[in-house]
């Protein structure tokens, strides 16, 4: 494959600027990252581990390979929600490895509120379940949580992607051969005995893991009868009598060596063939991304550019070049392993959907993993354009998105704008895995846009009554909205609600995208099949 | 010129004397025993007669052995390198008896070089400046003030059948001489059960300098300027350079005089090498001459751009020399390492063992004579020396930089050397000064911190790249590599998590 021919000039005052600016937002990120990963408050740690307990990440490194990368999902989850009560919505979740085999791991942080479960929290870990599901993932989950959140019960519990929705998963996993494990290290009560006792293998910690449908305070109000929470659903109960636990851990050190045993028994596991090839480091220098990419979101840079600093050797076999050019598509490796890389260059038009679709169907027969780079205002407006059939042709790389399934791997590297969220494999289009990077915005429309539409509505239903607004009376309308929308649409808001699996930093994107790739392998590429083109 | 060549000789001189030939486009024969069945020698020469068992008595040593495969193979001269027989009169004469050319000086010169007594003689005659002292013994001190009077002080008390520093004794001033010629009378007779001592001058750190000289059968003879061998270990050459920087250009004409003079003494034809003493004074002395090709030769080569080994082929064919000593001169700096299999940083023990990584250096101005090759076995049957490291640059300061780079891309794995020492040795300030003198090792490389602990870092480096280079491996690299070998990027990138590798600052 041919290189990239870069035509940034790292010397420009551009260059300079973007540089500048984007690594203070960098640095704004990897202060809040290094802030969620203390966990809760000093006092709450301090008495964790005063009780002989490890703490939530300590626990994560004893289960994982030495050396080896995690993949942390939305460790930003909750972020500025709660009151920031919930640091990393009090769960730990992401990709390990264990004994070389690629898990996912669930882990309660019962320093955030003894581990209980905000609606983030239930969010976050079904998401951990859902991608371990679609990607054949063995589950661990490092129990030590108290159960629902009670003060916001009414965003945790009955609805389908609530509280229940965890052990629903266990269940449906269970039944496809992905091993669940869970580790008892604190409380699972009520609904969170489930946890484990839905589990292939439990371990449980002596005189620290408690399982129990109700606990003792509990069962004294319902039948008077008092018990300590050892003798209710300690693990001496639990692995010598009722045979809820299958393993009996002496402290948590012990407890992880023994998931790593579990883990080391689950048979061979086998990884979707791609052609493969050596890898090869970007010909220029990922620290570019920081100059190359425009920090300010309405000027546009070459998604090219981006591409050249992620992909083996920056080589990139471009397809239809010279059509569409708004939509950038083409073929390159990422750490040897073959993708298909679809990237805006502005508004989709017509023929750039066109050839989107077609770029699709390329990947898909070829059984080649997609990975798009979004920084997409929309598609093109206006009556040429409809006329054109502008929805139509949209409707095509829509409808290609939607049925392609490949892994499909998202990262927003500018704005995601209205239904081109949607043509570039947006959420709701189930990618693999969906980041964004600290300079990103994700809104319906931008703030401009949204407030001069409100203000143009209110206009004519005054005008309907036969008034008319001032400048001021304008400006005060649309201040509110530009003000909300600004707030909306940053990558922190919409993380923090789980609308994607995190941010990352402009520089990591290779190694996100190569170990995404590599995990989703775990599963078979199916053969693919489409719906009706509309033509 | 000769149809075909016998080498009778192994490792890398072998391969030097084979190159050689094959410059002329003469066919060479090499010999190996059972331990040289792969060596690199073997292989490198035209044919090959395998000569017997790993014992050097039993093969390379063995006359009849090697004149028999000069036959068989129908060679119609002998190259004996150097070491082995090649300072052996009774080899030219069998040759000569069996018609065979010898590559070498004649049966008649090497006894005499080989008789001290006798070339000492025969170079004063020749007034040649030896070493000043006495000629006999003596047991009368009066004999021995004379003496110590005429040779100035201080002077050199020595055993006669002496060595290992018994029975010798330096003397400073006059009034120290009798006692110090009892106490080394008494020691000697302890030592060797024989008092006789004599005197000599002693001269204090002095350097090994010596010069290369070539002859014809035409009553030509030239020298090829000089060498300097000062860095010597327990009488080890180690380091050699030319040109010497002691020298001035009088002193160099003079002493390179005298030593074409002393290859005329002895009626002396082909290349061989005259050693001197040089005190710091200036002074220089004749100690003897070495009547062979000399591991040392190619620093001379690089400088003079003459081929010797070519030239002593041509010589021994009957050929006049190819140039005269006007047309000779030395062009910029060359400095010869060698590369002993033996461990620098152990006390010089003998290592063995196969030798599981070879890459030479290379580039401009940089020649390695080897005699080994990747896979190849170093046994304890013969002398370690497994190659040379020989490089020219225009000034000696930039051939010091460019040996040391040179040392550290040579890369040997499975055998033990001597390269960190040679380094050490390298940047020694003394010798980047040029104070190179024979005690230098002894002075400056005493208290060596050899302890290999500092290379710790290093050698976690290399593991660290084996293992990666290793199927399944798992690496620290941040940076990443992806699939190789089946290793995914799970295994490849190492420890890495989302920020940890963000750098804010510009």
């Amino acid at each position: 494959m041919f290189r990239i021919e870069t035509k940034v000039d790292t010397k420009s005052e551009q260059f300079r600027q973007n540089d500048q600016a984007n690594r203070e937002q960098h640095a704004v990120f990897k202060q809040r990252l290094d802030t969620v990963k203390l966990g809760g408050p000093e006092k709450s740690r301090q008495r964790h581990v005063d009780r002989g307990k490890l703490l939530p990440r300590d626990r994560l490194a004893k289960l994982l390979d030495r050396n080896t990368p995690f993949l942390e999902l939305s460790p930003l989850a909750a972020y500025d929600m709660y009151d920031n009560d919930a640091p990393a919505a009090g769960i730990i979740t992401g990709i390990g490895v264990v004994h070389g085999r690629e898990v996912m791991v669930v882990v309660n942080d019962a320093t955030v509120k003894g581990g209980t479960y905000y609606p983030m929290t239930i969010l976050k870990h079904a998401r951990a379940q859902a991608i371990a599901e679609t990607n054949h993932l063995p589950c661990v989950y490092l129990v030590d949580s108290g159960g629902i959140f009670l003060p916001l019960q009414q965003g945790t519990f009955p609805d389908k992607d609530h509280f229940g929705r965890i052990f629903y998963n266990e269940a449906r996993m269970s039944a496809k051969g992905i091993a669940q494990i869970s580790v008892v290290m604190g409380s699972c009560t009520a609904g969170g005995a489930y946890l484990p006792a839905m589990s292939d293998e439990t371990i449980q910690v002596r005189k620290q893991g408690t399982i129990f449908i109700g606990g003792p305070p509990l069962v004294k109000a319902a039948t008077g009868e008092v018990v300590s929470a050892e003798d209710l659903g300690g693990a001496d109960v639990h692995c010598r009598v009722s045979g809820v636990s299958d393993h009996y851990a002496q402290n948590d050190a012990h407890a992880l060596q023994m998931a790593r045993n579990v883990i080391e028994n689950l048979g061979p596991s086998k990884r979707f063939p791609l052609d493969l090839s050596a890898s090869e480091d970007p010909y220029y220098d990922p620290e570019e991304l920081y100059g190359v990419v425009s920090n300010d979101i309405r000027k546009p840079f070459d998604v090219r550019e981006v591409i050249a600093r992620i992909v083996d050797g920056s080589r990139f076999h471009e397809f239809k070049e010279l059509y569409g050019t708004t939509l950038v598509t083409g073929f390159a490796r990422i750490m040897g392993m073959p993708v298909g890389i679809i990237g805006n260059n502005g508004v989709l038009f017509s023929e750039s959907s066109l050839k989107g679709a077609h770029f699709i169907e390329l990947c898909t027969e070829r059984k080649i993993p997609l990975i798009f780079l979004q920084n997409i205002a929309g598609f093109i407006v206006g009556r040429q354009y409809e006329s054109g059939g502008i929805a139509r042709d949209g409707a095509k790389m829509v409808h290609a998105v939607a049925n392609a399934d490949v892994p499909k791997f998202t990262v927003v590297v500018g704005g995601s704008y209205g239904a081109g969220n949607y043509a570039m494999c947006g959420r709701g289009y189930f990618p693999r895995l969906m980041w964004m990077w600290p300079n990103s915005k994700i809104c319906v429309m931008g703030g401009e846009q949204a407030a001069d539409v409100l203000a143009t509505v209110k206009i004519r239903q005054l005008e309907k009554q036969g008034g008319k607004l001032s400048e001021k009376e304008i400006a005060e309308i649309r201040q509110p909205v530009l003000e909300k929308y600004e707030n909306e649409s940053t990558p922190y808001y919409s993380g923090a609600r789980l609308w994607d699996d995190g941010m990352i930093g402009m520089t990591e994107t290779r190694q996100a995208l190569a170990l995404g790739i590599c995990m989703s392998l775990n599963a078979p590429i199916p053969d693919q099949k489409y719906g009706i083109f509309r033509m | 010129m000769f149809k075909k060549i016998l080498v009778a000789n192994r490792s890398e001189i072998a391969v030097r004397v084979m190159n050689a030939c094959r410059v002329l486009g003469i066919p060479s024969v090499a010999v190996y025993s059972d331990a040289d069945e792969n060596a690199k020698h073997r292989h490198y020469a035209d044919e090959a007669v395998h000569i017997g068992p790993p014992p050097p008595r039993e093969s390379y040593l063995d006359i009849d052995k090697i004149i028999a495969a000069a036959k068989e193979t129908g060679c119609d001269a002998i190259h004996p390198g150097y070491g082995f027989l090649a300072e052996n009169p009774l080899l030219p004469r069998r040759c000569a008896a069996e018609g065979i050319a010898f590559i070498g000086p004649s049966p008649e010169a090497m006894n005499l070089m080989g008789n001290k007594v006798e070339s000492r003689i025969k170079m004063t005659e020749a007034g040649i400046p030896l070493v000043p002292g006495m000629k006999s013994s003596s047991k009368d001190p009066a004999v021995f003030r004379k003496a110590a009077d005429k040779a100035g002080y201080p002077v050199m008390i020595k055993a006669a059948a002496g060595g290992g520093g018994k029975g010798m004794r330096i003397v400073h001033k006059a009034d120290e001489l009798d006692a110090a010629l009892e106490a080394a009378q008494r020691e000697a007779l302890n030592a060797f059960n024989d008092d006789t001592v004599y005197l000599e001058k002693y001269i204090a750190s002095p350097r090994h300098i010596e010069f290369q000289v070539i002859a014809d059968s035409h009553g030509n003879a030239v020298h090829l300027f000089e060498r300097e061998c000062s860095i010597q270990r327990r009488h080890q050459k180690i380091i050699e350079e030319t040109p010497s920087v002691a020298l001035t250009p009088e002193l160099r004409a003079r002493m390179g005089a005298d030593a074409v003079k002393v290859a005329q003494a002895a009626d002396y034809v082909n290349a061989g090498t005259v050693e001197f003493l040089f005190d710091p004074d200036g002074n220089y002395y004749f100690l003897e001459m070495n009547t062979r090709i000399q591991v040392e030769h190619p620093i001379t080569e690089m400088v003079t751009g003459i081929d010797l080994v070519v030239e002593q082929i041509r010589v021994a064919a009957g050929l006049p020399l190819s140039f005269t000593q006007e047309q000779l001169n030395q062009r910029g700096h060359a400095i010869e390492c060698r590369l002993y299999a033996e461990d620098g940083d152990n006390n010089f023990m003998p290592s063995t063992g196969k030798i599981l990584h070879y890459s030479e250096p290379s580039g401009p101005g940089i020649r390695v004579d080897s005699g080994v090759m990747q896979g190849g076995q170093i046994t304890i049957d013969y002398d370690p020396i497994m190659a040379k490291l020989i490089v020219h640059a225009p000034d000696r300061a930039t051939c010091i930089n460019k040996t040391i780079d040179a040392i550290h891309d040579y890369k040997i794995l499975g055998v033990k050397t001597s390269r960190d020492f040679m380094v050490d040795v390298l940047r020694h300030p003394d010798f980047v000064h040029g104070n190179t003198f024979t005690d230098f090792i002894e002075k400056h490389m005493g208290d060596r911190d050899s302890n290999p602990a500092k290379y710790r870092d290093l050698a976690a480096a290399v593991a660290t790249a084996a293992a990666m280079s290793a199927p399944g491996a798992v690496s620290s690299a941040s940076s990443g590599n992806g699939v190789v070998d089946g290793a995914t990027p799970w295994q490849t990138i190492g420890p890495w998590q989302i920020g940890d590798s963000i750098s804010a600052k510009a």
